[in-house]
């Protein structure tokens, strides 16, 4: 087991203005769980691109199997048996599994031999999955699944996940588990990339753990605990965010038997959601990603209207209203898409302040703008959020994402909503402005704000929330309280592993 | 090996420096083109750019300069605000035709009475034409989501038509001796627009050109509704997220763009023109397309490449006259002044590093 496959020695990659990897080095057993660990920006994804060969190191080397390993494009490095799962799918909606598969072989067989290679592969690693399926019709659990059986196919040496389970439930994070160390006992290296540590203790043999581009240290993930390896990742002790009294006011928003289709064409309709928010109460809404929380939050914040009564605002019917008018009345939104939705990214930080800020804010005086008051209100906001940026004027592109994150939501709280709906508030943010995050959402809450936050992040749900339901494919579970709430129970509200039995390893 | 590499931001230097970059560039390989065709390529540029402000005969194409930019002017500004969104007018030559089919059909069914109130009435019909023809667009893309590009350009065409058969038809003049066109509103004078100051050729359609200007310049910097213009072109769904209408945004704009050209239409066929008549469409309303994007989308800019492109026109006319240079090389010329102004463009938004290929 302690032969060494890959062994990574002085990485070096810089990019204008910021030296991603410096000079990093670790070995790789064979048959070893390695996990890569490290805050948004630490020079993950850098790494493993120059293990894959998208991205050629400035200075260094990598030895695979005692021979120099320098792969000038992915092809050589899967050529060299090193596959890659991407977080990212590369899959065409409209194809069906195996047609998606054989787009990316260098010369596929028919599809009737690939189609049974598939079925083989899926039955050997106990991953359920039908070669003539429709991808557009897959959950994402399962087209993860296609990019899995992708890599096996090539018989790989070295797999890399790049933060494979954000995008699971807890059951299908349980099937993977399975399959990743069956993996394993057949002599397969696996890289693993996460920020999830309580899985990586669960899985994984070694961790290399790197902060600002530098390899900060390795541990054994099972004798160390969570906590010590967050503040090797983060250099710092962590602040864990805390929140004052939970008393409950009177019903701040009310959704009932609200039935909507999606806007777009593989989109998810949203199918008699109800749920009810108290003033001072934080729901949040778990869930996959693609099982209508886009849509939820379009719901909430007008952009996709609804029928008058389904959507009540302290009694009163706001389904017909568009975002201006809901503004007016004190509901307020931070959509998950950062450039594009919540900001625009070539406008400047004043222009951005005013883009949500017209209306409670009053920034425009009989249909003219009064620009001072915008940048008044653009300068709170970075003041209070600790918003990174030489100020105001700058382009909302030219903020790292967390910052911009931290304007989004810092945007809306300051205007001191009465219900505040985000949409993965702390997604792609590094450690601290996370926390930063959701101790404002808490503070917003103890003022009396009903907060809906939806995320994907179930421990940051778990930290924040007083109620928790689930979204899975258009459907909201019943709302339950959060103490008390098991990770099973979590995972059956989430859809199990979306219908699907676990297959016999 | 040259890399483009993105800036944090858009540089604001680079944005208002790359007009007069490709102007120059502009200058030197159309000079090269002039020279290659044999003729003295400082004469050539010193003919086309200078010439008709300063030079023998500038008394005469002064005022020339006037009358060719301000319809390039009032339109562009029009098309400026649907760009700027997203909203794709390019049919400005039709709205400036039933502009002025509009206009002159009202200055001509008063004929021949005299009265202060024609005029006025005229410029209405004007704008009101350019804009239901711009209307029609805009609501097959409202109602039924149509391509605005592919509606507005088709019905250039049909106004093209419409154009012919009123001068052939409805509106010939019944003492014109058979000849196709209606008769010369420069000799109806409640329907003339004069020159304001005579042998400036400043006529009301110039003053009509500098207030789009201001009102552009005012709405776009200081007004609600030039923001979710804005907004809309840079991030669609972040501007439906900050409540902007798309329907009522895809209206204003497509329906002040085609207010503008019709205004344009009827200030030419009763000044500069004269007469409807089926060659009366000479391409404003497709140079104005360049005019705006030369301008940047900015009402100043615009006033500026609006006055730069009716330059162009008239030295490459006089190019043609005095140079025996071939109309296809002025076209040439004018070609790139908005390639090189596209091509540099790039320098706003990235810039450019020398640097070592990477080695494989």
């Amino acid at each position: 087991m302690n032969e060494t496959l890959l062994k990574i020695e002085g990485l070096t990659k810089a990019y204008p203005g910021v030296v991603a990897n410096d000079s990093v080095s670790f070995d790789i057993d064979v048959g070893e769980v390695h996990a890569l660990l490290g805050e948004n920006g630490a020079g993950k994804s850098t790494l493993v691109k120059m293990i894959y060969g998208l991205v050629k190191p400035d200075s260094g080397r990598m030895v695979l199997r005692g021979q120099p390993f320098a792969p000038a494009e992915p092809r050589a490095a899967r050529a060299d048996g090193i596959a890659m799962v991407f977080q990212h799918f590369s899959l065409f909606d409209a194809l069906n599994v195996a047609e998606n598969i054989a787009l990316g072989m260098e010369d596929p067989p028919r599809m009737r031999d690939l189609a049974r290679r598939i079925r083989e592969v899926s039955e050997t690693y106990g991953l359920p999955l039908d070669p003539f399926r429709t991808v557009g019709d897959l959950s994402a659990g399962e087209r993860q699944r296609v990019e899995i059986i992708r890599c096996l196919l090539q018989d790989p040496k070295l797999l890399i996940m790049d933060e494979p389970t954000s995008v699971l439930t807890p059951q299908e994070v349980g099937i993977l588990f399975q399959t990743l160390e069956k993996l394993r006992s057949e002599g397969t290296s696996i890289l693993y990339i996460s920020h999830k540590l309580e899985e990586i203790r669960r899985l994984c043999d070694t961790a290399t753990i790197l902060r600002l581009g530098r390899n900060v240290g390795t541990c054994l993930p099972a004798e160390t605990t969570a906590r010590d390896m967050a503040e090797m990742m983060v250099g710092s002790t962590l602040q864990t965010p805390e929140r004052a009294g939970r008393d409950f006011g009177d019903v701040a928003l009310d959704l009932s038997g609200l039935s909507v289709p999606s806007p777009s064409a593989f989109g998810t309709s949203l199918k008699n959601v109800h749920l009810t928010v108290r003033r001072g109460e934080i729901l949040g809404i778990g869930g996959v990603a693609g099982n209508g929380q886009d849509e939820l939050l379009g719901v909430l914040s007008g952009e996709i209207p609804t029928a008058a009564d389904a959507v009540k605002l302290g009694g009163q019917p706001i389904g017909r209203l568009g975002p201006t008018a809901r503004r007016r009345l004190g509901l307020l939104a931070a959509p998950e898409e950062r450039l594009g939705h919540a900001a625009a990214s070539d406008m400047s930080l004043t222009e951005n302040a005013l883009l949500t800020g017209a209306v409670r804010e009053k920034l425009v005086a009989n249909g003219f703008l009064r620009w001072g008051a915008a940048q008044g209100f653009a300068e709170r906001v970075i003041s209070a959020f600790d918003v990174r940026t030489p100020g105001p004027a700058n382009a909302a592109r030219s903020l790292s994402g967390g910052n911009l994150q931290k304007f989004v939501i810092g945007r809306e709280v300051l205007q001191a909503p009465e219900v505040l709906v985000v949409n993965q508030p702390t997604w792609g943010v590094d450690a601290a402005a996370a926390a930063a995050i959701r101790q404002a959402l808490l503070d917003l809450a103890a003022k009396g704000t009903a907060v809906v936050c939806i995320s994907q992040d179930l421990d940051e749900l778990m930290e924040i929330s007083d109620s928790f339901a689930a979204l899975n494919e258009g459907r909201l579970s019943a709302p339950k309280d959060t103490s008390g709430l098991t990770v099973d129970e979590i995972g059956l509200m989430m859809g199990g592993a979306h219908g699907m039995e676990v297959a016999h390893v | 090996m040259i890399r483009l590499e993105k800036r944090p931001q858009p540089s604001q230097t680079w944005s208002m420096a790359t007009p007069l970059v490709a102007v120059v560039a502009t200058m030197i390989f159309g000079g090269a083109l002039f020279g290659v065709l044999g003729t003295n390529p400082l004469a050539a540029i010193r003919t086309i750019f200078f010439d008709p402000l300063f030079g023998e005969f500038a008394f005469y194409y002064r005022p020339q300069l006037l009358v060719k930019g301000a319809p390039l002017v009032l339109i562009a500004i029009g098309l400026s605000l649907g760009f700027k969104a997203g909203i794709w007018n390019i049919g400005a030559e039709g709205q400036y035709i039933i502009g002025a089919l509009v206009g002159a059909g009202i200055g001509l069914a008063f004929y021949p009475l005299e009265a202060w109130y024609i005029f006025p009435l005229m410029i209405l019909g004007g704008a009101f034409g350019g804009f239901v023809w711009a209307a029609i667009p805009a609501l097959l893309k409202v109602r039924f989501g149509t391509n605005e590009i592919l509606v507005s350009l088709m019905l250039v065409y049909v106004a093209e038509q419409f154009l012919a058969s009123m001068s052939l038809g409805l509106m010939k003049n019944p003492e014109g001796f058979g000849f196709p066109g209606s008769r010369n509103l420069q000799e109806y004078a409640s329907a003339h627009n004069t020159e304001l100051i005579a042998g400036s050729g400043m006529h009301l359609g110039v003053v009509f050109a500098f207030i789009a200007v201001i009102f552009a310049y005012v709405l776009l910097n200081r007004h609600m509704l030039g923001f979710q213009i804005r907004l809309t072109g840079e991030a669609p769904r972040a501007a439906r997220f900050a409540g902007v209408k798309p329907a009522r945004l895809i209206l204003f704009c497509l329906g002040t763009s085609g207010a503008l050209a019709g205004l344009a239409g009827l200030f030419e066929v009763s000044g500069p023109a004269g007469q409807i008549n089926i060659d009366f469409n000479v391409g404003y309303g497709f140079t104005a397309i360049i005019v705006a994007f030369l301008g940047r989308l900015h009402p100043v800019g615009i006033l500026l490449a609006g006055g730069l492109m009716a330059l162009t026109y008239i030295g490459g006319e006089i190019a043609q006259g005095q140079l025996g240079l071939p109309a296809a090389a002025i076209q040439v010329f004018q070609g790139m002044l908005l390639f090189f102004l596209l091509a540099l463009d790039l320098l706003t938004n990235f810039r450019l590093r020398l640097a070592k290929g990477e080695v494989a």
